[in-house]
């Protein structure tokens, strides 16, 4: 089912969290709103999930208006960063809470969250109390949660901002996998733009209460709307007016007619990566992606001097 | 040297309870068998006595359950609502701990008394208040309201509210949240409120003492009998009620402290469990 967002602004005291935000999510897709702490996003989720009101604006559903629904009739599933588990529950209980809510009978019940605890590889902790899950197992927990009530859309606040580097990878491969077979429409928070776009068909990122750009991975990290957007979908460098990606920086050991003298300062040696800090002679830093083979054939060491040229930079008007 | 600071600390806590708290109780103990176990037996057993204690329960009946249902809108109120007063609301929670409870009773004097605000309405309608049940009650409710508010507030901040809107995600109204997410995470600080406020209830001297007229037979609670006995010269008498007051104070702590669960096993917070997040594993 589809979520629509129109002129959605709210404000907490003098703060404005969000300034007349649009928005459109269509049926079956999985949307990231990607964006800094304070941009707005998770905001933007707790007014669609009800649990925020907004001061103006339109939220609607499956194309029904429900900005004056509580959050229990909107028929959404929702996922809290911090898990939000039902402490005094076992898992099965906190995946049955739900169900038992809307009074399905005793044997749907039973095989419907044995179906989720299933989906969600839990189905021999069904006993445990979240006290003794893992912080992966409790989001699982939480997500098979938000599905039991076959919501029409689900809602993930930062869904795996509370676990280490490893899982997150894990898990994110894994919610990609579960949208694939089920498709609910989904809307995920982040502040990680990799997890944005390895999750994401859409992308809309947020800065300062508005949305930046609406756009598939691809695009925003090729045709970027703005500066903000390309400083935050990777890094950058800033060169003038112009701006270069790492890895649109050559590097080469004698100069040519269009290259600019520099010295290397640090290497990092990240696997498949090698990252090279450089100062130009001008005084400009920059910073340059090549891969391990590359940085092999020029034989970089620290204080050795290159030739640097940009092969792609994009500028901004205005 | 580190342990013998420890228990150098060690000895001066229990010394400190031996002589302020189990001293005084070992005394009552010892004065109420000294003259044989049937001269305490008359003394509790006698109508008059059973009556006070009959008086005793039936007041903490009604205040008890007044002030749980009291404290715990109060708690929601006050850490879940924002309204405009609040701090005011907060701060009037703890005023019983702050006032002496003779001042309750003469304030309770003063407002159903012979000239009070209330007094004509009731005397017309032929309610008794003062000298009656009504006011001794209204006494023990006022000096009993702080006790389970004050354990219920630390705990639903300590949860906050991220359960209670899951719940609500999942299709469950405001009463249905109550029911079954907000009231099981706070219920081992309302009990430990609710004995609390039976403790206080039970042992309330003051303010009844100034509303009750203190009859004998009729408004004559246990406390009260106490300073009665004790005023007619009959001390083992005085000394066998303390000791049935004492003692079921104490039986109430004990079996508190044996059934509250172990430190975080169910996040029981507050006073009586260890904090939820200290068991919590990461993968």
């Amino acid at each position: 089912m589809s979520i629509s967002i129109r002129g959605v602004s709210k404000r907490f005291g003098d703060f404005v969290a969000l300034d007349d935000v649009s928005l459109e999510v269509p049926t079956g897709s999985l949307t990231a709103l990607l964006g800094p702490s304070g941009s707005g996003k998770s905001t933007l989720l707790r007014i669609v999930a009800g649990l925020e009101k907004p001061d103006t604006g339109v939220v609607r559903i499956a194309d029904e208006d429900v900005t004056a629904h509580a959050p229990q009739d909107r028929g959404i599933g929702f996922v809290f960063q911090h898990y939000a588990a039902f402490k005094h529950m076992t898992v099965w209980q906190n995946v049955a809470f739900g169900l038992k809510i809307r009074k399905l009978p005793k044997d749907e019940i039973r095989e419907r969250v044995a179906r989720l605890l299933e989906l969600v590889q839990l189905a021999g902790l069904a006993d445990r109390y979240p006290s003794q899950l893992s912080g992966g197992q409790r989001q699982r927990m939480g997500l098979a949660r938000a599905l039991a009530v076959d919501p029409k859309v689900l809602l993930l606040d930062e869904p795996f901002g509370a676990l280490d580097a490893r899982v997150r990878r894990e898990l994110r491969v894994w919610l990609r996998r579960l949208h694939d077979e089920t498709h609910t429409t989904t809307v995920i928070v982040t502040h990680d733009q990799e997890e944005a776009m390895e999750v994401a068909e859409t992308v809309a990122v947020m800065n300062r209460g508005r949305i930046e750009q609406i756009a598939g991975p691809i695009e925003l990290y090729e045709r970027p709307a703005n500066e903000f957007v390309m400083g935050f979908v990777g890094s950058v460098n800033r060169i003038g007016d112009a701006f270069v990606r790492p890895h649109d920086l050559e590097l080469s050991p004698v100069p040519n007619g269009t290259t600019r003298e520099a010295m290397v300062m640090r290497l990092v040696h990240l696997g498949f990566d090698v990252r090279v800090e450089l100062v130009r002679d001008d005084g400009q830093e920059l910073l340059a992606q090549l891969t391990r083979e590359e940085a092999a054939a020029l034989e970089l060491a620290v204080g050795q001097i290159v030739y640097v040229r940009p092969t792609r930079q994009t500028t901004f008007a205005g | 040297m580190r342990r013998a600071r420890r228990h150098g600390l060690r000895s001066i806590a229990l010394g400190y309870l031996l002589i302020v708290l189990l001293g005084p109780l070992t005394m009552v103990f010892w004065r109420t068998f000294e003259h044989g176990f049937g001269r305490a037996w008359d003394a509790v057993s006698d109508p008059y006595a059973v009556h006070a204690f009959e008086l005793t329960l039936i007041i903490a009946a009604i205040a008890v359950p007044a002030n749980t249902v009291f404290g715990i809108v109060c708690a929601l109120a006050i850490v879940r609502r924002r309204f405009p007063g609040k701090g005011l609301v907060n701060a009037f929670v703890d005023l019983p701990l702050a006032l002496s409870p003779v001042v309750v009773g003469a304030a309770l004097f003063a407002l159903y008394g012979r000239g009070g605000w209330f007094y004509g309405w009731f005397s017309r309608h032929g309610i008794d208040i003062l000298f009656a049940l009504p006011s001794m009650v209204l006494a023990t409710v006022f000096v009993s309201v702080p006790f389970v508010a004050r354990e219920v507030v630390p705990t639903l901040r300590e949860i906050g509210d991220d359960q209670e809107q899951a719940a609500h995600t999942l299709g469950a109204s405001g009463w249905q949240t109550f029911w079954r997410i907000t009231l099981p995470s706070i219920r081992w600080a309302v009990i430990y409120g609710v004995v609390l406020t039976t403790a206080r209830c039970l042992g309330e001297y003051g303010a009844v003492a100034v509303v009750s007229g203190r009859l004998e037979g009729k408004t004559e609670t246990a406390t009260l009998r106490v300073q009665d006995q004790y005023e007619n010269f009959n001390l083992p008498g005085a000394y066998a009620i303390s000791l049935v007051l004492a003692a079921t104070a104490v039986v109430v702590l004990v079996t508190m402290t044996l059934i509250r669960p172990s430190r975080g096993a169910e996040g029981g917070t507050g006073f009586v469990g260890g904090a939820p997040g200290s068991q919590e594993r990461t993968a």
